[in-house]
């Protein structure tokens, strides 16, 4: 998920709810969409704000882990492939900014609260791509866990919101097989690609379980939001449904899942599996991951630097609508 | 690559002269390697653009020159007969067997620097192509007309925001015509025609190098004037041997990181 911890107004009961604050929910109920210039709470319009916004930037600071291997793809048939899979998170950063800009916030206002740190992105983009398989490991557990929370939010109540999905996850399916086409490459080839493999999927198996968010019975945003159909599924059952899915892979390319106690439930029909150490989630949210100095200080620069671009593109806009006015002036 | 597997393999009795073979892989290598080492250049920028719309944009016109590499590079290997392929010319060759021109190699410096010399570049690159698509080598016309569809495009842009930016703030006006004076003498080398590009011309493969000059002039000065920016008073072929592999001090950094994998994993597939 690229969104974790989103904070939602609190929930209400039918009788506390307004006439239309009740007519709204009918609606959502119904499986309605909601559209830009309708009537909606506030709660609903700022809790979406803080959830597209979040995505948003995950996707723009997204680009910096994988960004850090494309001078160094080894082939050029990978480099094109990791330049086009980078491009399209730039694209879908600014599908979610101009989805939230229907709901009345800029890009800009946006992007000041993600280099103040008011607003986050995802955890799992502070940690480091450290070798080749990373790259593998990014793509095949990180957009496999974004598009399990992403494939439901297709159905979302907001209707921008939820075609921008649609776009998102056609693209995001894209990249969970190439990543998987490299691990394979790796966990087949030398004894070094292999250990480069297996310690890809070490490093990033907890951090891809912690981007669903804690636990249900810790998640105090839930009920709302689900009610709203901003959420779909329930942490948990998201956090399931990729372990369920992913071990097999795993087990397929001969890789194994850094988690002594995993083993299939035959009762229960799912994997059981270990929590990841919430403590380091935290810790990372908070901004005490391995990353998250460079990846805010990288995003900072890349804006402060480019000020002077956008200014002169401001002033050359201001410039040629001068002349049109008064070339229109003349001509009358 | 898709864009390979299009390139139909048809019979190409140009291509097919042994008395040529030398000359015309040096000549693809320059195609190749301008490209290449143009595209690491701009993915550099990824993430790091001073808008989303720009990151976007560095990000494809990279992956088209990739693109375009994998085809040129493809046919020098082939043409060279020593079962290299496109890869190996990419990744296994030191800084003097490339033959890029030096302007590409040049650092990205801020995103002025990297605007006016795509823009330099790209103006050459177009006219370039166009001639191509004329060649008397279908394969190498073929090739031409796919990259072309892209450059052009390519130009539309840098074009674009060389005249805004010129012709915008102060500050930008006097970044862009910072960059151009210092990417100035570099230029010509793209001009600069040795015993490659005559063999090249002679055999009907490529124009005359000579013969790009006025259409690249007229574009060059009419996107500069537009775009308030002067040319500046220095001679614009300064900079030469890029092409012949004597390069500036950068190439040899941009390898250490592009081949780094196949260096240190000889052998191994990816």
């Amino acid at each position: 998920m690229y969104a974790q911890m989103v904070k939602s107004e609190g929930m209400k009961s039918s009788e506390e709810m307004s006439p239309e604050e009740r007519a709204f929910q009918d609606r959502i109920d119904r499986g309605e969409k909601v559209e830009p210039k309708e009537w909606m709470p506030e709660g609903y319009r700022k809790t979406l704000i803080r959830q597209i916004g979040q995505h948003a930037h995950s996707e723009i600071v997204g680009q910096l882990p994988e960004g850090n291997w494309i001078t160094r793809a080894p082939t050029l048939e990978r480099k094109a492939i990791l330049l086009a899979k980078v491009q399209d998170e730039a694209g879908h950063g600014l599908y979610l900014y101009s989805a939230a800009e229907t709901l009345g916030v800029s890009r800009d206002e946006l992007l000041e609260k993600l280099h103040s740190g008011a607003m986050k992105y995802s955890s799992i983009f502070n940690y480091p791509t450290l070798t080749w398989a990373d790259m593998g490991a990014v793509g095949w557990l990180v957009d496999g866990a974004a598009i399990m929370n992403q494939v439901p939010l297709q159905r979302t109540s907001y209707g921008p919101y939820s075609r921008a999905m649609i776009r998102i996850c056609k693209e995001e399916s894209f990249h969970q097989r190439q990543g998987y086409a490299i691990m394979m490459k790796m966990a087949r080839g030398t004894p070094e690609q292999k250990e480069m493999a297996q310690d890809a999927l070490n490093r990033f198996w907890f951090p891809a379980l912690m981007m669903f968010g804690p636990s249900d019975k810790d998640s105090v945003h839930s009920a709302q939001s689900m009610a709203w159909k901003i959420k779909m599924n329930t942490n948990d059952e998201l956090r399931q449904k990729f372990v369920d899915e992913t071990v097999p892979q795993a087990e397929y390319l001969g890789l194994t899942v850094p988690d002594e106690t995993l083993k299939w439930n035959d009762k229960r029909g799912h994997y059981d599996f270990a929590e990841p150490d919430w403590q380091e989630f935290f810790e990372v949210i908070k901004g005490n991951g391995p990353c998250n100095q460079e990846r805010l200080d990288a995003r900072r620069r890349a804006w402060d630097e480019g000020a002077w671009f956008r200014d002169g593109l401001t002033a050359y806009a201001g410039k040629a609508a001068a002349r049109r006015a008064g070339a229109s002036v003349a001509a009358e | 690559m898709s864009a390979i597997a299009e390139i139909t393999a048809a019979p190409d009795p140009v291509l097919a002269d042994d008395g040529l073979r030398r000359a015309l892989f040096e000549w693809l290598c320059r195609m190749g390697d301008n490209c290449l080492i143009l595209g690491h250049r701009l993915s550099e920028w990824c993430g790091h653009g001073p808008a989303l719309e720009e990151d976007i944009a560095l990000a494809n016109t990279a992956l088209d020159l990739i693109g375009h590499t994998q085809m040129w590079l493809a046919l020098a290997a082939e043409i060279e007969g020593k079962g290299r392929s496109a890869d190996d010319l990419a990744f296994l060759r030191d800084a003097m067997k490339f033959r890029n021109a030096k302007l590409v190699e040049l650092p990205n410096g801020d995103m002025a620097v990297t605007l006016m010399r795509e823009f330099l570049f790209d103006a050459w690159h177009f006219e370039m192509l166009t001639g191509l698509t004329e060649s008397a080598s279908p394969r190498i016309a073929e090739i031409a007309a796919k990259a072309l569809k892209e450059v052009s495009y390519h130009l539309e842009r840098s074009s674009d925001l060389v005249v805004r930016l010129g012709d915008g703030s102060d500050e930008s006006h006097r970044r862009m015509q910072d960059a151009l004076n210092r990417l100035w003498p570099y230029a010509g080398e793209l001009f600069t025609a040795d015993k490659v590009d005559e063999a090249a011309a002679a055999a009907g493969i490529a124009p005359e190098l000579a013969a790009l000059r006025a259409a690249w002039d007229k574009t060059v000065g009419e996107v500069l004037d537009e775009a308030t920016l002067t040319l500046p008073e220095i001679r614009f072929d300064v900079h030469q041997g890029g092409k012949q592999g004597r390069h500036t001090e950068h190439l040899g950094y941009i390898l250490a990181e592009m081949q780094f994998l196949q260096r240190a994993y000889p052998g191994a597939e990816w």
